[in-house]
Order: structure tokens, then C-alpha cells, then sequence
């Protein structure tokens, strides 16, 4: 296997549910080793490209390659070389961490004593010696997924398609994952996670933003913050309400969030002067207000790229 | 291959063994079943309730009422004193049969043109008319000297069960209702219990094959299928006296192969349904009919043509004539390889129908 090839090249991804068109003309190249972020409100269509990429669902039109087998035809070849992390827990709830782990180990196919060397490497690395006779049902939220990735990574995938893994699990367990993620990529492990949060986002070494079942912006964090394309303008004022009525009624303000007495209002690019034109904006309002050019945020960069749709508690979009 | 079947049937085993609702099941469905049909449903009517009004007061009519309730068919009340009185019990629902023996019942006896005694039958239950209309020939007194006005022409003999009890052709039986009832159910809901709380996603994401999945869901069962198939044969030695009179391997190999007959028709429908739920309402849409067109409760033969061919196609039907064989009359399973033949049949097309629809996919 050529290790300079991308782990998955997806060209013209699409599928339909009934009328609904789930994912639509999706392309990828994923570079191996490296943590490929899908970024996406619900409904986007990630975890229906992650079940395509895995062989799950058959694409309604288009090719994906997944270490360099076809999908879905050549499925079955891939599976002993994939990690697999559902949304939802998907181990077994009546039985204990260690009989999970048993379970998976000899599904994929792991000697007695490969398996007893992985269950114990793995209840190390994700620290899972105190709960292995625990039933998984009564495990915390970050606690399961911990034993989800130690059953995903058992028997040594050099993918993993992990999808939403850290919906339910609180902030210092995220952090924590995210560490292993880390640890999993330095040894050679190719993963494609799937979040909704933009710190987790903003981790990945190329992210992929979805919107609708389509790519909407793609590239490095870094880069696409940069390139964003729109002027970012942060407001602070005592009278936030009236300072916000005064900007979405301007055609040149696309949206505009606000995050306690700050507001952002992301404006046309095209626009000039465009912190100008926001106090000139602000002043005819009678507000008083700081007001600043900011680099952008990958909140920015979702809101701009998802078609100023999300700002949150904002009428839709005034952009033409 | 072996590994990850064996992996498979380790861990259902285990959830068997976790989940107590399942597990009572498997003890308590037979169990109940034994009880409800060994005791509660009863072809032979025994004991009704009678009384009688003797108007003669003869030795010979005291006989009579002697033979009455030794036949075992009824069981006599305190006599009443008047029809009037006889009449009154049987409205109040008190007895089910009333027996008239009129004051000229030793000079009517010797005429054959008039019945000596007349018996009351409470008709708004439906058997005990029959049953009664049965005991008139046991009605006729016959003494030494004494003419006889009916003559007995057929003398009847119920071959493997001399004693026409009806726990004898129930209990044998019931162990095909019984595994079908238990069997489908587990099964059915196999599957689907993977679907609804999300482990099938992940499991068909893994290296494992569709029919090691099944094969593995399968085994633990025709295990349990043979616990509760000793279960029921214990019970029904205890408590119904009901014999083995074949050999208790032959007996075996036919339960494990209609164990495993039934256990595919579960896990077809457990690739039909969407959720529990829905697996349940199709395991029980299939037990009436096997339940009712078996054989197990009306004869096969003296069903309508149509059933007949409806009951080919249920598992249970060819059981019940092989445990039957083999219970009752002592066959050997070569006797019975037709019988054998269509399950085995039925077993396979079972495992390529649930096997060709359960894909490794979602949609």
C-alpha cells in the first residue's frame, strides 16, 4: 500500500433519501495521519458520508475510494482494517467494559493472546482498569466512549471514522479524547471525526464544512479563518438590542451573533471601510459603542460559509 | 469463522442469562402452559354436576343411580325432591345434569316402546349435551334375569391410551406449541433488539458474516429448546402420568430439529420487523394457526382442504404427528422420516431466506 496515497478520495458523493437529497456531490481527499474534521449542524449529511465511506449505505451516484477499496462493493475487505465509532453508544449495555472489549476482539478476528494483550494496552491507555467489570450501562457518558474507542481501536485499524464521538461527554472528558485522537494519529492512524463543536473543529488538521449535504468550505482551520469571506466587525455597547436592530437593517450586514455585550456582525467583503460604516451605522442609532475590525473565528467561517443561515436568534439572512 | 460464531453464542448467552424477564419466560411459559392444558383444558368431561330425583325408590333404581356415578361422568348432588325442584337447581346453575326416575321405572324398564328414566341436560353449554348423549348406553341397568332393552353392539378399545385421558394426547403435543410459542418469540426478537438499541450498526460495520450472526443467535436457543422440552416431559411424568413409551433419543433429535425449524421462522420474521414491537405482533399472527391447525387441537384429517394445506406449511403440524408417533405408539424417527424430511426442508429454507435478507447494510 502506497503510504503517499490519501486514506479516502470520495468524487461526486451523493445520496437521496426519497426526495431528499442527504448528501450532495460530495469530494474528498483525505490525507493519511492526519485528523480530517466534518463540521455541521444536524441534518448536514455527515454521518450519512461517514456511513457511505464505511460501506453502511450505497452512494445514490458517485465513487469513494477507503484504502484503496472501492464502496461498497469491496466492503468486506475493509472492515478488518477500520475503526467504526457510532453516534449513539453502540456496545452492548448488559454486559461488563471487559466482556465488550472480549467480544470485539474475537468479532475481529484477535489470537487469545493478541486479544488479552490489547484489552490490557487499551484499558491502560484509556484508563479503563477500574471499570472493567463494570456493567457498560452504568458507565458515565465519558467513560463509554472511552471503551468505545478502546473496542474501535482493538485490533489496530489504520482508519477511524468516528462519528460525533464526543456529543454527550463533558468538556474535560472532550479535551481527554481528543489527547488519545492525537496519540492515535502520531502512530500512522488516519481519522475522520465528525462534531458540531467549533473548539473541536478547530483541532483538526483539515476540516471539511458541511451545510445541506454539501461541502461549503474546506481547507486547514487556520486558512479558512484567514480566507473568510467577509469583513468581521466585533460591537461592544451597553444597549446591544438597539445597536443590533441598527446593523441587520443594513444591506451590507450579513448577520450578526452576539456573545454576552459584544456583538459580531460579519458584512460583506465587497463593502469598504467596513468597521466605518458600522459606527456610522451605530451613531445614526444613537448607541454608543466600541467598535473594532477582528480576525475572524471558525464560528465566523461556519456562519459565512453556511450561507449566513445560523446566526443565532437572528431573523434569516438580509443578503440578496 | 468458528471464533466469531462461538463469540456470538457466548455473548447471547450471557444476555440471556442478564435479562430475568427472558429467562423466567423460559421456565414459566411451560410451565404454565403444562397447567393450563393439563388440568384446565379437558376433552374428556368428567365429574358434572348431577342430582337426581328417584320417584321409585327401588333397589334397582338405586343401582342404577350406583352405576351412574361410578361411570365417573357425573357426580350426584343431594337428590332433589321434585322435578320442579330438579328444574330450579339447573336454572340457578347449580347442576348441569338432572336424572328423572319415574315411580313406574320398574314396569316401564320392561317396555322397550317407552325410555325408563329421563335425563335433563342443561344445553347452554356446549359439550356436556354430547357427553351426556354418550352415557345413554350406559343408562340401561342390566341384571342378571333381567331383559335387556338395548343391546351394546360395539364394544370400543382406545388403543395407547386405554384410559382416554386427554393429558395423554395434550402434553406430548404441547411440547411442539409450547417450543413454538417460546422459540419464535426469542427469536423474532433477536435481531431486532440489536436494531433498536443501535449494537447493530456497529456489528455489521465488523469482519462477521451474515450467517454467523444467525447461526450464532440460533444455537443457545435450540439449547433452551431442549431444557424446556425435558421440562415439559419431568412435568408431564409427574404430574399427568404421561408415558415415553419411544426411545428418549429419538425423541431429542425430533425436538432439536423442530427447535431449529421453528428458530428460523423467528429470525425470518425478525428481518421483516422494524422494531420489538412489530416482531412480536408477527411471531403471534404465526401461533394461532399453528395452535389451531396443527392437529394439536382438532384432527388434521377431518379439517377442511384448504387448512389442511395451510398446515403443511407450519412446522408444527409435522412435529406433532412425530412426537406423537413417538411418545405414544413408540415409533422409531426412521418410522417418521417423511415427517423429519419436511422440517429439515423447512430448517433450510429458513436460514437462506433470513440469511439472503439480513444485509450488512443499512439501507
Amino acid at each position: 500500500m502506497n503510504g503517499a496515497a490519501p486514506a479516502i478520495v470520495a468524487r461526486g458523493l451523493s445520496r437521496r433519501f426519497g426526495n431528499v437529497l442527504a448528501v450532495d456531490g460530495v469530494n474528498l481527499d483525505i490525507p493519511r495521519a492526519r485528523i480530517y474534521g466534518f463540521l455541521g449542524p444536524n441534518g448536514s449529511g455527515k454521518s450519512t458520508t461517514i456511513r457511505m465511506l464505511c460501506g453502511l449505505l450505497r452512494p445514490s451516484s458517485g465513487t469513494a475510494e477507503v484504502l484503496g477499496h472501492a464502496m461498497p462493493k469491496d466492503a468486506e475487505r475493509l472492515r478488518a482494517r477500520l475503526g467504526y465509532m457510532t453516534q449513539k453508544f453502540s456496545l452492548w449495555d448488559d454486559l461488563t467494559a471487559h466482556e465488550n472489549l472480549e467480544f470485539m476482539a474475537r468479532i475481529f478476528g484477535l489470537g487469545a493472546g493478541r486479544a488479552r494483550a490489547r484489552i490490557a494496552a487499551g484499558a491502560v491507555e484509556y484508563d479503563l482498569e477500574r471499570i472493567l467489570r463494570q456493567r457498560a450501562g452504568t458507565l458515565s457518558g465519558g467513560q463509554r466512549q472511552r471503551l468505545a474507542l478502546a473496542a474501535a481501536t482493538l485490533h489496530e485499524p489504520e482508519l477511524l471514522l468516528l462519528d460525533e464521538p464526543t456529543s454527550a461527554v463533558d468538556p474535560q472528558s472532550r479535551r481527554d479524547f481528543w489527547e488519545s485522537l492525537f496519540t492515535l494519529v502520531g502512530r500512522g492512524v488516519t481519522i475522520l471525526v465528525s462534531t458540531h463543536y467549533m473548539d473541536e473543529a478547530e483541532r483538526c488538521h483539515r476540516l471539511a464544512i458541511l451545510a445541506e449535504g454539501r461541502i461549503v468550505a474546506e481547507g486547514e482551520p487556520k486558512r479558512l479563518m484567514n480566507d473568510i469571506a467577509a469583513s468581521v466587525v466585533e460591537v461592544e455597547s451597553e444597549d446591544v438590542a438597539t445597536a443590533r436592530r441598527a446593523l441587520v437593517a443594513d444591506a451590507a450586514v450579513r448577520s450578526v451573533a452576539q456573545l454576552g455585550t459584544r456583538l459580531h456582525a460579519l458584512l460583506d467583503p465587497a463593502a469598504p471601510a467596513p468597521a466605518e460604516r458600522v459606527e456610522r451605522l451605530l451613531r445614526g442609532a444613537g448607541v454608543a459603542a466600541q467598535v473594532a475590525l477582528v480576525p475572524a473565528s471558525l464560528e465566523d467561517v461556519f456562519v459565512a460559509a453556511t450561507g449566513f443561515r445560523r446566526s443565532a436568534g437572528d431573523r434569516p439572512t438580509n443578503a440578496g | 469463522m468458528l471464533q466469531r460464531l462461538l463469540a456470538i453464542m457466548l455473548k447471547e448467552m450471557r444476555q440471556l442469562a442478564r435479562d430475568r424477564l427472558t429467562f423466567g419466560m423460559i421456565i414459566g411459559i411451560p410451565l404454565m402452559q403444562m397447567l393450563l392444558f393439563g388440568y384446565a383444558i379437558n376433552f374428556d368431561v368428567r365429574d358434572l354436576r348431577a342430582a337426581v330425583v328417584d320417584e321409585a325408590g327401588t333397589s334397582l333404581s338405586r343401582a342404577l343411580v350406583g352405576d351412574l356415578q361410578a361411570s365417573g361422568v357425573v357426580r350426584f348432588a343431594a337428590p332433589s325432591p321434585s322435578v320442579a325442584d330438579l328444574r330450579r337447581r339447573m336454572s340457578a346453575g347449580a347442576i348441569s345434569v338432572g336424572v328423572v326416575i319415574p315411580p313406574d321405572f320398574e314396569r316401564r324398564r320392561l317396555e322397550s316402546d317407552r325410555a325408563a328414566v329421563q335425563l335433563l341436560v342443561d344445553g347452554s353449554e356446549p359439550t356436556i349435551d354430547g357427553v351426556v348423549r354418550g352415557l345413554t348406553a350406559l343408562t340401561v341397568p342390566a341384571r342378571d334375569g333381567v331383559h335387556r332393552s338395548g343391546t351394546q353392539f360395539f364394544e370400543v378399545r382406545t388403543e395407547y391410551n386405554p384410559e382416554r385421558r386427554t393429558a395423554v394426547q395434550v402434553v406430548p403435543a404441547l411440547i411442539g406449541v409450547i417450543l413454538n410459542m417460546t422459540m419464535v418469540i426469542f427469536t423474532a426478537a433477536a435481531i431486532v433488539r440489536e436494531r433498536e438499541r443501535g449494537n447493530l450498526e456497529l456489528l455489521i460495520a465488523t469482519p462477521i458474516r451474515s450467517w454467523e450472526l444467525m447461526a450464532g443467535k440460533l444455537m443457545p436457543y435450540v439449547l433452551i429448546g431442549l431444557v424446556q422440552t425435558t421440562l415439559i416431559l419431568v412435568v408431564g411424568a409427574l404430574l399427568f402420568d404421561v408415558p415415553v413409551n419411544g426411545r428418549l433419543l429419538d425423541l431429542y433429535l425430533a425436538a432439536a430439529l423442530f427447535i431449529a425449524a421453528t428458530l428460523t421462522l423467528g429470525l425470518v420474521i425478525s428481518t421483516f420487523a422494524k422494531t420489538q414491537l412489530q416482531a412480536f405482533q408477527l411471531a403471534f399472527f404465526t401461533m394461532l394457526p399453528s395452535i389451531l391447525l396443527s392437529g394439536f387441537m382438532f384432527p388434521f384429517f377431518g379439517m377442511p382442504r384448504p387448512a389442511q394445506w395451510i398446515a403443511e406449511l407450519l412446522p408444527l403440524t409435522h412435529f406433532v404427528v412425530m412426537i406423537r408417533g413417538i411418545v405414544l405408539r413408540g415409533a422409531p424417527l426412521a418410522d417418521l422420516h417423511v415427517e423429519a424430511a419436511k422440517l429439515g426442508v423447512f430448517l433450510l429454507a429458513g436460514l437462506a431466506i433470513a440469511t439472503l435478507r439480513f444485509r450488512k447494510r443499512l439501507d
